[in-house]
């Protein structure tokens, strides 16, 4: 009796479900018809907003795109993001596994691993004042300064899900590789690094969406360098947009676009990563 | 003294350059952060020692306080609000329905989207669109976000709409692990519907809910992006987040000694919360 009931698809359910999906789907919706249409079509009504264009012309985002340097800020955001998660999983791993492999027998490394997992706790509201001055000082209030940032913020996050991970690897393996002759390091380049493989996953999917996401750490540090994030950008040129918000919805699903692509062609691995990070 | 071997020696290597890049800018800024707290440093310019000064100000600060009740009450309805929404859907999407992965996914969205943008958007529904709406159903037709008494409700509607995405998928992730047989057990027990809910699968995520609570509740205090793309802290500065009211007066206001101050209070409620949630729910689940 019961392997009827696994069989049967609860309808009602499915369709529930259906209809919630438009909380999800309406702000899209609302994004992008507004996205294509001239502020002439624009009339005060909600059929007027929420009609579809008249015609898909792409004027907007052409416009759109030279008023935000969109290119620029796309390949800052890009290179910030990328170059952070790979830095990220290299570093990360490596005191991950440092740390991990000590922290039982070793004080030091013991008191290194809660140094580093306590700095979860710190907001960024308390470091910003002091960082914007530091990275003035030493002259990095730029896309390096942004990037190194972002290493020291996700490190707590990383160091827990590696050394956590690496309780599955056995010691053995390790011990192996010694007798072999190889050296520590090599060890851990070679057979540990690569074992890590789905904890690498999980640690480039959220720190990606973290730093491709965020505003507040390049709103504060490269304010005086006038470059600008996908996201950044949306807000320095706010005023530009003025009440024009075709244009500027245009600019907002440019800025959404990558992010959306990318989660279209990943979306396995970004759930998973995510799931994954949170409760380990 | 002992040498050192080879495998000691790589692991201090591996580890100490990657602590001093932690210290620098994490544990550094923190302890400057500290030390401006305790003078009256505009952000420019020379400053002198004012010894507790700001901390005695703080609790007199009219602002400051209303930044702390806005944050709080933001932070904890929408933390409840967004787990039992999210704790709904994901009963949903774990039962026997058409289309799981793709409506697994679907629902997912609104968390990868930049949280800045999403504000930007739901500004201009908040501003043109509902108003529109109300006044077709006969209501008066103002924005929710010029109203003092509405304007925290629309960001708390703004932060869900992403919170719902992320914590749905961690209750679907706790569900999954709950076996099969357990429910055939307790149907044969005769629970089913709500009681099957509260003395089975509820107990079995409990972990899942301390998660979702801990994470909502940190990223709830710290809102910045939302308030940033809806409001600016206004009405009246109704909605000033902690974070945003230490952005705005310590970077622009000439607050910078002061509102380190009000950092560092921010930061030991945070320590203390969290470690207040962990207690508490670890000692929930020992229970069990």
């Amino acid at each position: 009796m019961k392997e009827k009931v696994n069989e049967r698809v609860n309808w009602p359910i499915t369709i529930l479900l259906i209809i919630g999906l438009i909380t999800v789907v309406f702000p899209l919706y609302m994004t992008i018809v507004i996205a294509f249409k001239q502020p002439s079509e624009m009339t005060n009504s909600i059929s007027g907003i929420l009609s579809l264009p008249k015609s898909w012309s792409l004027a907007n985002f052409a416009e759109a795109m030279r008023v935000t340097d969109f290119w620029r800020s796309l390949f800052n955001s890009f290179m910030i993001t990328v170059i952070t998660v790979v830095i990220s999983i290299l570093i990360h791993s490596m005191i991950g596994y440092a740390v991990g492999r000590n922290k039982a027998k070793n004080k030091f490394y013991n008191f290194s691993y809660l140094y580093i997992v306590s700095g979860m706790f710190v907001p960024f509201a308390i470091l910003m004042m002091p960082l914007v001055k530091q990275t003035a000082q030493m002259g990095i209030d730029n896309l390096v300064g942004v990037i190194l940032c972002y290493v020291v913020f996700y490190m707590p996050m990383n160091v827990l899900l590696y050394s956590g991970y690496l309780v599955n690897i056995p010691v053995a393996l390790e011990e192996a590789a010694r007798v072999d002759g190889a050296s520590t390091f090599r060890t851990y380049w070679s057979i540990i690094f690569p074992i890590m493989k789905p904890m690498h996953a999980t640690v480039a999917v959220l720190t990606a969406l973290g730093t491709w996401n965020d505003v507040m750490t390049p709103l504060v540090i490269m304010s005086g360098s006038g470059m600008n994030t996908l996201p950044l950008a949306q807000l320095t040129f706010q005023t530009q947009f003025g009440t024009n918000y075709n244009l500027a919805f245009a600019s907002y699903l440019l800025a959404l676009l990558p992010i959306l692509i990318f989660y279209i062609i990943c979306q396995k691995q970004i759930l998973n990563g995510v799931v994954n990070g949170a409760v380990k | 003294m002992k040498k050192m071997n080879d495998r000691e020696r790589t692991f201090l290597l591996m580890t100490i350059p990657i602590l001093i890049l932690f210290f620098l800018f994490n544990t550094l800024p923190l302890i400057k952060g500290a030390i401006y707290s305790f003078t009256n440093f505009k952000g420019y310019g020379s400053y002198n020692w004012v010894g507790f000064r700001n901390y005695i100000d703080l609790f007199q600060d009219g602002r400051v306080g209303r930044s702390y009740w806005f944050t709080f009450k933001l932070a904890l309805v929408s933390t409840i609000a967004v787990n039992v929404i999210s704790l709904i859907l994901a009963l949903g999407l774990n039962s026997k329905i058409k289309f799981k992965s793709a409506l697994r996914g679907l629902y997912f969205i609104p968390n990868i989207l930049g949280a800045l943008v999403v504000g930007y958007i739901f500004n201009y529904f908040f501003t043109y669109i509902l108003p529109a709406v109300i006044q077709m159903m006969g209501g008066e037709g103002t924005s929710m976000l010029a109203s003092t008494k509405w304007a925290w409700v629309a960001i708390m509607i703004v932060c869900a709409w992403q919170a719902i995405a992320m914590n749905t998928i961690i209750y679907i992730s706790g569900l999954q692990t709950v076996p099969e047989d357990v429910y055939e057990a307790g149907s044969i027990d005769g629970a089913t519907g709500w009681s099957q809910f509260k003395h089975l699968t509820f107990p079995l995520i409990l972990p899942f809910f301390s998660i979702n609570m801990t994470l909502c509740m940190k990223n709830f205090l710290m809102v910045f992006d939302q308030i940033m793309a809806l409001t600016k802290g206004g009405p009246a500065q109704s909605t000033e987040s902690i974070s945003y009211l230490i952005y705005n007066n310590g970077m622009s206001g000439g607050q910078f000694g002061f509102q380190s101050a009000n950092a560092v209070v921010f930061f030991i409620m945070i320590v203390v919360i969290s470690v207040a949630q962990m207690t508490f729910t670890s000692k929930r689940e020992e229970q069990l």
